[in-house]
């Protein structure tokens, strides 16, 4: 159903496979990269540092846990700054998985078939590095783990379903088992072709208790195209509604500069932009590192690009409604606010926004950008800091003046913030390679599907 | 067919789909019923040739997805108007508006935890073993081989009719499945 | 010596001697090692002297703990009610006792809150005509004080820990061997003493050694009221329209000043009824609050009051002797401003009073009350009465005679109580050199201090809540201090030390005290013991209970015609220096007028090695000197509630800072927090600067009490901030001001923690400010500058407040932002102290604090204006309607309780810090570590048993003091009624000597808070948000003489 006949217009454009390829060599050429005993030097040295950040990570956290969060530079006013940036940081990034998962999918994009796969394992990762920030926060993970969700006590007391953060814990638990299902489902009959592949027989149990006993039966593929089918359903408003209400934490607030009704489309636009760009940032290097080349064309780096853009011109354009409702409603704090992010002590890390979000994107207008691997990579990794700046305006440049002048003070975050957010990136990075070493990093059953001769002769289309 | 020991059906093994879709498609006109067709990859023609057509997996999503959509209201609503009701910054007792985020995630979550165990369990996996594992090619049909098996225990079942009938399919092999 | 020493030395030892002889050992450079070796991670805050972490840790770790268990011992004399009526005693409920904590020699009349005897909190005395129930900040923190570990813990002979007995045998054989000469070498250094019981001990001493000498030094002493005739004004502003300050900060400082404060701002409690208030002219030659709430506010150097003084005279037609020039000509506006307040005071003969300031020379004085007697006011605002110091003396003189004696060699045996010389002396007599030729020293004080340290005899003072006393207030009346627990450690009594040089040594502070008073009460010494009523008691012991139990002898106020202390010595000591004033007290503005040269040599009794006065003077700055408005004089610098409330006007706390004008900074290049050399007279001292708007231009004002070597380990200065010491720069001859400053930019950065960063009010009104013509004219112009929605704007049903419905007015006419209440809210609520390091961070746990603002413009503006208005506004929670903070917890950790209160349920909070960041008024505090103190034991007997101690990540706010409000509910339903207005009364409240704060019942109309909400005036900060504040301000009013401002003139714009 997900394999449509590439169209034989006047105009074709790049194939979503390059290469003579048959079931056989994608199945060869994909889970060669896991069933191997030799990895490239590059996947030891990345892990290797990536681990390396990781007990930075936990270095820190356990700091945290020993002192509590005053080793971090949260202050009144500012008591949100690095802990939740990072949080909705991370939040955006694990949009972009299940967004080309299920959204591409019910588009029915071909194109999306070689990069869902670790697009998703990515969500995953990115929304545990992102779940670990609200707990963490407290300083006292142990209350916040056991208070915040709901169950039967014996004081009787209950979480407050008014508050945005509880609809974060809800979307954000929602969204990290959904796509945890999605893409687990995906993995199975990948996982029936490791087990029948595998040489090793630890290996071979493992797939095996995984896959289920899959046996590519068709009246098993007919219910899971249904199950497939309906999750990606279900995921797409939940993909949309997870940044909505992370969004809401800041909107239902009072503060100039979060109070605003435009942060929904806003935030969710910004989260598909920051995933675009990390997936790309993640499928270059490599693609280039396990020639999948014919797998992840020039036409899969390219429609992403246009994804980036599109995405990058909304996010701008919230950046202007911002500007414009500062000014059209006539509110003095309102107005402040834009006249203090623009001039104001934190003036830098607004203009970098517009540099790395606003301007550096629109070299993507240039096909012959779009299709130039390195310029992709380094337009990526800038928007991601772009990203990444932007909570920072939005978070610690809108606390630190709020409405009454006295109480206005600066944030200056400490060497603890800083692990703990690059101890972040370390986990991430490391949970990424440890995925490629032992899963197929590219759906091979919906890759055959893109083999010519996988088109049924004579069947009618749907 | 006495003294043969008993088998659990016939396979045949197949090149590519369409010749899949084919066999299936005579199997099922020659009119035997317990016929299955294995494949690496999702062919929609294979499932219909079998006239295979579950709808029960969206009618379970369905039920989950209102279960959960009362669920999470009902949670809201019962902890904050009923159990332990807070004057919360003045707020009502039953800020509905306030109680739809957490509605919405709860009836994504059951929905799709349904969608997913029931696809499973109608599939009637996991199954550590089945038959046509038994046969060597089968290892194949995660990777480039297709297949199709006719059971035993199918009514129209002959083991040598069927063997002569699967012959004729164009098949590159026959095998015999052992139970 | 290694701790397992340490501990086998102790093996048996009994609690106190435990404590008693490691208290010392903690002060070893061995222990401080060890205790190094004990919290390695601690070693960054160990470095930052007054790091929150070393604070506690110290306290802990110094073993002053193991006693105190012991500490809530009753004393063995009978004090009222305890022993006589131990049925008070209901376990939970405290009691009240009425005491006193005198500062200076004079009474701060307060009660003193005692949970199953321990004193744990500080409120005013309401009968007391000095107090009126209110108190100020530095006696708030009394308490902590008490329970200061760094406290002097014993008798010591050169370090050696001795016995009290060894110590007044040792007296008296130095008396025996003084007996020839008649006391000759004998010399007693006291604070001036207001005691009448100390005072007949003293002149005992004296009369059995008539050549000994008493010398009285107070380094802050008013020294130009003492110094003149013996007479003092006592001023009565409730009787007063107009009132001129002459650089007098009488709202804050002095002995009077609750008093005054409550008088008034009596006369400006504006209501829709009564729309008249007093006006102020305030001339000041350094901002203070005095002037903050000044009408019309005129900023001079120091050295122009006099002339300005004498200028208005002749305005007023009143004929002042002498003359001095200002050094140059009056500006037009001076000269219009002269002219305005000439005409006002003139208009208000009899009603109104001139006020000089403490700090001014005898000169200023003597204006003063020329001027009003000239203006009839003598009698009804301002009355002379005799001095109420026992024997008034020019203290500098006293001091700069004595340090010649020590230098002579005069001095064998010298009597140290309760002054710190070494630290506080005028530099240029360099006491310290001096203090070494003489004999045998003794220092009495609460510290092993600077002094201390360079005496023989070290004697450990009793805490004022710790012992018997009978000081006097401001205007004379005598206040009973009685113990409210035995000595923590070995103290003694300032009677008990002076007793020890009579001839019956070893008496008992309750007996001497009372033993005085019974004989008083038989008419001796002069003093007649009438009832309050005018009636006699029954029997002197009727008296001395009535007495105990009100905390004063009514009748004995020199304005209601008490005497003056008697004080006979017998044959009057042929001291020069004690009585006759010497030529030091010429007025200093004549110093600052002409050339140093010129200061008579005979006001320079100084070795040659001390640097000449007339030194190096290139500077042409004029130099301002002020006690530090949290530490005083130094004195309080080990006292943590008071390092780390933010002073008034500049928020900064734990450290002082240079005042200086925008103009002398953009001169020098300067910024807040530059360090700067002040070179004057030939001496140097080094200061972090601020930029205070409405500094005089040229002049530079510097505080006392910072610098301090050894004030506990709380007070210590680090080596950086041991230069920012202002004692270094003074002179004998000019103690309060004088020219010839000189700043040098060093180029150093020194971090300056501030509670509030910016001090412009951007426009937003969060100080509505109308003066009282545009007021009365338009009453609705307070609401005009603000919008309040509609309460209809709603979707929702509201919530009812059936029962009680609490809320909070503060009036910021009244308020004038001395911070008293930030201190008693720190004391009700057990809020920590977290150290300079983190309240640079913003992290301080205040749960009031008070805001001050110079301009209701933006900061630019702000930039421009030389002399602008200044404002206070006291910040606690607003207990909103639509509390924002509520809706965004997600654990309900705070929510509104059925009367409106805001409620934060501590133990149910997490920490996610959405509260505080949802709060419009940043009213909320969070724990960011384990800033309450779980370890030390004598802080667990200072706290509030009916306030949790907050645990590390936990969100913090004030409740309005919801134990009280729970107290009175219990009270009320015991005796089945219901709860009285004015029954509960917030900490804040409490002590509030403008009575600014009312808090009450808003569902009861008859209440005082709900008459004062439904005030034109009155409105709710960011009610425009529609948070719908409980705590609401009445704005602040102005009265403005319409010829100095033209009625046009707005400073605050509409919304």
């Amino acid at each position: 159903m997900n394999s449509k006949p590439v169209s034989t217009e006047s105009y074709t454009p790049p194939r979503v496979l390059e290469g003579s390829h048959s079931y056989k060599t994608i199945t060869e050429k994909i889970s060669s990269i896991v069933l191997t005993k030799h990895q490239p030097v590059a996947w030891i040295v990345t892990t290797a540092i990536g681990f390396v950040f990781v007990n930075i990570l936990g270095v820190s956290v356990s700091y945290l846990l020993l002192k509590g969060i005053g080793i971090w530079g949260n202050n009144i006013p500012v008591g949100w700054a690095f802990d939740i940036i990072n949080f909705v940081w991370w939040i955006g990034i694990g949009h972009a998985g299940t967004l080309i998962s299920a959204i591409l999918l019910l588009l029915r994009q071909d194109w999306r078939t070689s990069i869902n796969r670790f697009a998703e394992a990515m969500t995953l990762f990115a929304v545990a590095c992102a779940a670990m920030f609200p707990l963490i926060h407290t300083g006292r993970p142990w209350l916040a783990a056991y208070w915040l969700f709901p169950y039967p006590n014996s004081m009787s007391l209950w979480p407050q379903f008014r508050s945005p953060l509880i609809w974060d814990v809800f979307a954000v638990s929602t969204y990290g088992s959904v796509s945890l299902l999605f893409w687990y489902v995906g993995l199975v009959p990948d996982l029936a072709t490791f087990r029948d592949r595998a040489k090793n027989r630890v290996a071979q149990y493992l797939y095996g208790a995984l896959a289920l006993g899959w046996r590519g039966s068709a009246r098993h593929w007919q219910r899971y195209e249904t199950a497939y089918l309906l999750l990606a359903g279900m995921s797409t408003p939940l993909v949309l509604s997870v940044h909505t209400i992370v969004s809401f934490d800041f909107s239902v607030g009072i503060l100039p500069g979060w109070h605003a009704t435009i942060f929904p489309p806003y935030f969710v636009a910004g989260a598909i932009y920051a995933g675009f760009a990390m997936v790309l940032t993640l499928a270059i290097p490599l693609r280039r590192l396990y020639g999948l080349q014919d797998f992840i064309t020039m036409r899969h780096l390219e429609n992403m690009a246009k994804v980036t853009l599109v995405t990058g011109l909304m996010v701008v354009y919230g950046y202007a409604m911002e500007a414009f409702f500062a000014w059209y409603s006539a509110n003095a704090f309102e107005t402040f606010m834009i006249v203090n992010r623009t001039t104001g002590p934190y003036a830098w890390a607004y203009w970098m926004l517009i540099v790395c979000n606003g301007l550096v994107p629109q070299v993507l207008w240039k096909k012959s950008i779009r299709t130039n691997t390195i310029w992709l990579f380094f337009v990526a990794l800038i928007v991601s800091v772009g990203m990444w700046l932007e909570r920072f305006v939005i978070i610690v440049t809108s606390l630190h003046r709020d409405f009454v002048p006295s109480s206005w003070g600066m944030y200056y975050p400490t060497i603890w913030d800083f692990s703990t957010f690059f101890g972040t990136i370390g986990l991430f990075v490391t949970l990424m390679f440890l995925f490629i070493r032992v899963l197929p990093m590219i759906s091979i059953f919906e890759m055959r599907t893109l083999v010519p001769e996988a088109k049924v002769k004579g069947a009618e289309g749907h | 067919m006495d003294g043969q020991k008993p088998i659990y059906g016939l396979m045949a093994e197949f090149d590519d789909a369409t010749a899949l879709v084919e066999a299936t498609k005579r199997t099922y006109d020659a009119g035997y019923r317990k016929v299955d067709a294995y494949s690496p990859f999702p062919i929609e023609p294979a499932w219909e040739a079998l006239h295979a057509d579950d709808r029960r997996v969206q009618l379970l999503v369905l039920c989950g997805g209102i279960i959960g959509a009362l669920a999470g209201f009902g949670l809201c609503y019962w902890t904050q108007v009923i159990a332990y009701p807070l004057n919360i910054g003045g707020r009502p007792f039953n800020s509905w508006p306030s109680f739809i985020p957490v509605t919405f995630e709860v009836t994504i979550l059951i929905a799709s935890f349904t969608a997913v165990i029931s696809m499973f369990a109608l599939n009637g996996l996991p199954m550590p073993y089945h038959p046509v594992f038994n046969v060597p090619a089968f290892a194949r049909a995660s990777e480039d081989r297709f297949f199709l098996a006719i059971e035993a225990t199918d009514p129209k079942f002959d083991r040598a009719r069927t063997l002569e009938f699967m012959n004729g399919l164009g098949a590159r092999a026959v095998n015999e499945v052992e139970p | 010596m290694d701790f397992s020493a340490v501990r086998s030395r102790l093996a048996g030892a009994d609690g106190r001697f435990y404590w008693r002889s490691l208290g010392e050992l903690a002060d070893t450079n061995e222990f401080r090692e060890y205790l190094h070796r004990e919290f390695p991670e601690q070693a960054s805050e160990w470095n930052d002297p007054k790091g929150r972490r070393q604070f506690l840790k110290l306290m802990s770790a110094s073993l002053a703990l193991a006693g105190v268990g012991a500490c809530t011992k009753q004393p063995p004399e009978a004090i009222v009610p305890y022993v006589r009526q131990p049925e008070d005693i209901v376990p939970g409920r405290p009691l009240f006792f009425a005491s006193a904590i005198p500062l200076a020699g004079y009474a701060q009349p307060v009660l003193v809150e005692s949970h199953m005897g321990r004193p744990t909190k500080i409120e005013g005395n309401p009968d007391h005509p000095a107090s009126l129930g209110a108190t100020d900040a530095i006696t708030q923190a009394a308490v902590l004080g008490l329970y200061d570990p760094d406290r002097a813990q014993t008798t010591t002979f050169r370090t050696e820990v001795t016995a009290w007995n060894t110590f007044l045998s040792a007296m008296q054989s130095a008396l025996a061997a003084q007996k020839a000469t008649q006391g000759e070498g004998i010399r007693f250094l006291t604070e001036p003493i207001t005691s009448p019981s100390l005072a007949e001990l003293m002149a005992s001493v004296l009369q059995d050694f008539p050549r000994a000498r008493w010398h009285q030094y107070d380094p802050m002493s008013r020294s130009g009221v003492a110094a003149t005739a013996d007479t003092e004004p006592i001023y009565q502003f409730d009787k007063a329209d107009v009132v001129l300050g002459l650089d007098a900060d009488f709202l804050c400082c002095g002995p009077g000043a609750l008093r005054y404060t409550r008088d008034f701002t009596n006369r400006r409690r504006v209501t829709d009824d009564n729309k008249s208030m007093n006006r102020l002219y305030a001339v000041e030659s350094t901002p203070t609050l005095t002037g903050a709430k000044a009408d019309h506010r005129l900023p001079l150097k120091a050295s122009e009051i006099e002339p300005f003084a004498r200028a208005l005279a002749g305005a007023a037609g009143v004929t002042a002797s002498g003359t001095a020039e200002a050094g140059r000509a009056w500006t037009a506006d001076e000269q219009k401003w002269i002219a305005a307040v000439a005409k006002d005071l003139g208009a208000h003969r009899g009603r109104s009073v001139v006020v000089a300031g403490e700090y001014q020379p005898p000169a200023v004085h003597a204006l003063a009350r020329s001027l009003n007697e000239a203006l009839g006011n003598v009698g009804t605002t301002v009355r002379y009465v005799p001095a109420v110091y026992t024997r008034p003396t020019d203290q500098t003189a006293s001091i700069a005679d004595l340090a010649r004696a020590m230098d002579a060699g005069d001095v064998q045996l010298l009597v140290i109580m309760g002054v710190n010389p070494v630290f506080t002396a005028p530099s240029n007599l360099r006491f310290a050199e001096k203090l070494a030729k003489v004999g045998l020293a003794v220092y009495h004080g609460l510290y092993t201090d600077e002094t201390a340290n360079l005496c023989h005899w070290n004697i450990a003072a009793t805490h004022p809540l710790e012992t018997w006393g009978d000081p006097r207030a401001y205007d004379g009346t005598v206040t009973i201090m009685q113990p409210l627990v035995a000595p923590l450690y070995e103290g003694r009594s300032e009677h008990e030390l002076i007793c020890a040089f009579t001839q019956q040594p070893g008496r008992r502070t309750g007996d001497l005290v009372k033993e005085y008073w019974t004989r008083a009460f038989s008419g001796q010494s002069g003093w007649t013991i009438r009832t309050s009523d005018g009636q006699t008691f029954p029997s002197a012991d009727a008296f001395w209970r009535r007495a105990v139990h009100d905390g004063f002898i009514p009748g004995t106020a020199l304005t209601d015609g008490g005497q003056a202390t008697p004080f006979k010595p017998g044959p009057p000591p042929s001291a020069p220096a004690a009585v006759t004033p010497v030529p030091v007290a010429d007025p200093p503005a004549d110093v600052a007028a002409r050339p140093p040269q010129a200061v008579p040599p005979a006001t320079q009794p100084q070795p040659p090695s001390a640097p000449s006065i007339s030194g190096t003077s290139s500077g042409n700055l004029e130099i301002i000197f002020r006690p530090d408005p949290t530490v005083w004089d130094g004195r309080f610098a080990n006292n943590g509630w008071l390092q780390e409330l933010p002073k008034p006007l500049t928020k900064l706390t734990w450290d002082t800072a240079a005042w200086i004008s925008r103009r002398l900074a953009a001169q020098h290049g300067l910024r807040n927090g530059d360090v700067v050399e002040l070179r004057y007279r030939g001496s140097v001292a080094a200061m972090p600067v601020m930029i205070v708007p409405g500094q005089p231009e040229s002049s530079v004002t510097v505080f006392f009490g910072y610098g301090r070597s050894m004030a506990g380990r709380v007070g210590n200065a680090s080596e950086v901030s041991a230069r920012f010491n202002a004692f270094l720069l003074r002179t004998s001859d000019a103690p309060w001001f004088g020219s010839g400053l000189e700043i040098v930019k060093t180029g150093e950065r020194y971090l300056l923690a501030s509670t509030q960063e910016h001090h412009a009010m951007e426009g937003r009104n969060t100080v509505r400010v109308a003066t009282l013509a545009e007021y009365s004219e338009h009453p609705d112009i307070i609401h005009g500058m603000g919008h309040t929605p509609p309460r209809t704007m709603t979707l929702y049903p509201e919530h009812e407040f059936t029962s009680h419905k609490w809320g909070m007015t503060i009036d910021l006419t009244s308020c004038m932002g001395c911070s008293a209440c930030v201190a008693a809210c720190t004391a009700e609520n057990n809020i920590p102290v977290v150290g300079k390091e983190q309240v640079s961070k913003g992290r301080e746990m205040l749960w009031l604090r008070v805001d001050s603002y110079f301009s209701t413009g933006t900061a630019e503006e702000l930039e421009h204006l030389a002399n602008p208005q200044m404002f206070s506004q006291p910040v606690p929670c607003m207990q909103c309607e639509l509390a924002p903070c509520e809706v965004v917890c997600p654990v309900a950790a705070t929510a509104h309780s059925s009367e409106g209160l805001n409620d934060m349920v501590y133990n149910r909070c997490v920490g996610t810090r959405y509260c505080s960041n949802n709060c419009p008024y940043k009213v909320r505090r969070f724990n960011f570590m384990l800033y309450a103190d779980w370890t030390t034991q004598s802080l667990e007997a200072l706290r509030n048993p009916d306030v949790t101690v907050r645990s590390r990540g936990v969100m913090e706010k004030c409740t309005y003091c919801v134990q009280r409000i729970n107290q009175a509910r219990v009270d009320a339903k015991r005796e089945d009624r219901a709860i009285r207005d004015g029954e509960i009364v917030t900490a804040c409240q409490a002590v509030c000597p403008a009575d600014a704060i009312v808090f009450g019942d808003l569902n009861d109309p008859q209440s005082r808070v709900a008459k004062l909400r439904a005030q034109q005036r009155n409105y709710g900060l960011l009610e425009d948000l529609n948070t719908r504040p409980r705590t609401t301000f009445l704005a602040a009013l102005r009265n403005p003489n319409p010829e100095l401002e033209a009625p046009a003139q707005r400073t605050t714009t509409g919304h």
